[in-house]
């Protein structure tokens, strides 16, 4: 799982709805394997992330070179979108855990697959 | 002509688990590769799959957009296919992430909107309805009555996840009632056309193509 589907996750517990969002990563084991450095993409992708929750994450994980804010000129800044690409596409969490921070129901990550299933009382 | 993935990396074994590729897939791959230049010109930014089994869609789909790089993600509910989802990407050069869940639990309201491409081979075989639940092979194609059971439960989903230039294309046999599909989707404002059909022995295959109203 790279950090861009980590962004997208949420806690879905039933009645779990303020503060559930993002899920906070626990005893991960994390892989950095190399992709293709596409900026039109980054520059696409941007407007998607929800960005201090994708921040957060970095940091989690070790990574403290990512701004707070998007700087203003991101769409032409290669160096940020190099940050950017790293943090988002090549930091793979293969195991662990994420845990909501509000009801702290914690979904696996096994193999590099985030487990979003809950049991039928949990729906 | 865009190669069909290389699924050499699964055996027999393997497809004890999941669904093996066949006319359906087939199908979805001929739907997207006529719709090439249009899939391209999109330039999209998020490729959703629901229920991805062995990930030959979604790899199809990431090699035909290439050298443009995509977020490919899918969903399945069972653990085999997910891996193997990942892994099919893998083997064929294109990244995607797979979780593991029932449609797109877990995904909502952060994809809200953002799809630009969303592909649906759904279960659509016609079963009794208790053999839609669980989460082995079984799933991928127990539909329920008329086959329908999980293919409109998902529907109310599109409107959810589908961006403004989005577009949905969903597998159905003529089993489902395509024409009942179509007309659901295009009362919740959509437009919805057959846009590819083919006979698999006795069924009729086709494919849905979905997209907002503008």
């Amino acid at each position: 799982m790279r950090l861009i589907t980590h962004n997208m996750l949420q806690c879905h517990v039933k009645n779990c709805n303020d503060n559930n969002f993002p899920l906070r990563l626990e005893e991960v084991e994390v892989e950095l394997v190399e992709a293709d450095f596409q900026p039109e993409f980054l520059q696409n992708i941007i407007g998607k992330l929800e960005w201090p929750a994708f921040v957060n994450t970095a940091v989690q994980l070790g990574n403290t070179n990512l701004p707070a804010t998007i700087p203003d000129n991101a769409k032409d800044n290669e160096e940020f979108l190099k940050v950017l690409h790293t943090a988002l596409l090549e930091t793979h969490v293969q195991q662990g855990k994420m845990v909501c921070p509000n009801c702290s129901h914690v979904y696996p990550i096994k193999d590099g697959i985030p487990n979003m299933l809950l049991a039928e009382h949990e729906i | 002509m865009i190669p069909t993935p290389d699924l050499s990396h699964l055996n027999s074994k393997d497809f004890r688990n999941i669904y093996e590729p066949a006319e359906d897939t087939f199908l979805l791959l001929d739907a997207l590769e006529q719709d090439q230049d249009e899939l391209r010109a999109l330039h999209p930014s998020i490729c959703l799959e629901l229920g991805s089994g062995s990930g030959c869609v979604t790899t199809f789909l990431g090699s035909l957009l290439k050298p443009s790089l995509a977020y490919m993600v899918t969903t399945d509910i069972n653990p085999h296919a997910a891996v193997a989802t990942v892994a099919t990407g893998k083997k064929n050069g294109i990244s995607i992430d797979t979780v593991e869940t029932s449609l797109v639990q877990g995904l909502l309201p952060r994809m809200r909107h953002s799809i630009d491409v969303l592909c649906f081979n759904p279960p659509y075989a016609v079963t009794p309805s208790s053999e839609i639940a669980g989460n082995g092979i079984e799933v991928s194609w127990a539909g329920g009555i008329d086959g329908r059971e999980v293919i409109d439960a998902t529907l109310p989903f599109v409107k959810e996840l589908l961006s403004e230039k989005g577009i949905f294309y969903l597998l159905l046999v003529s089993d489902n009632k395509p024409d009942e599909v179509v007309s659901l989707l295009q009362v919740e404002g959509f437009n919805a056309h057959i846009c590819l059909q083919r006979l698999a022995g006795r069924e009729k295959q086709l494919i849905v193509k979905v997209t907002r109203r503008t």
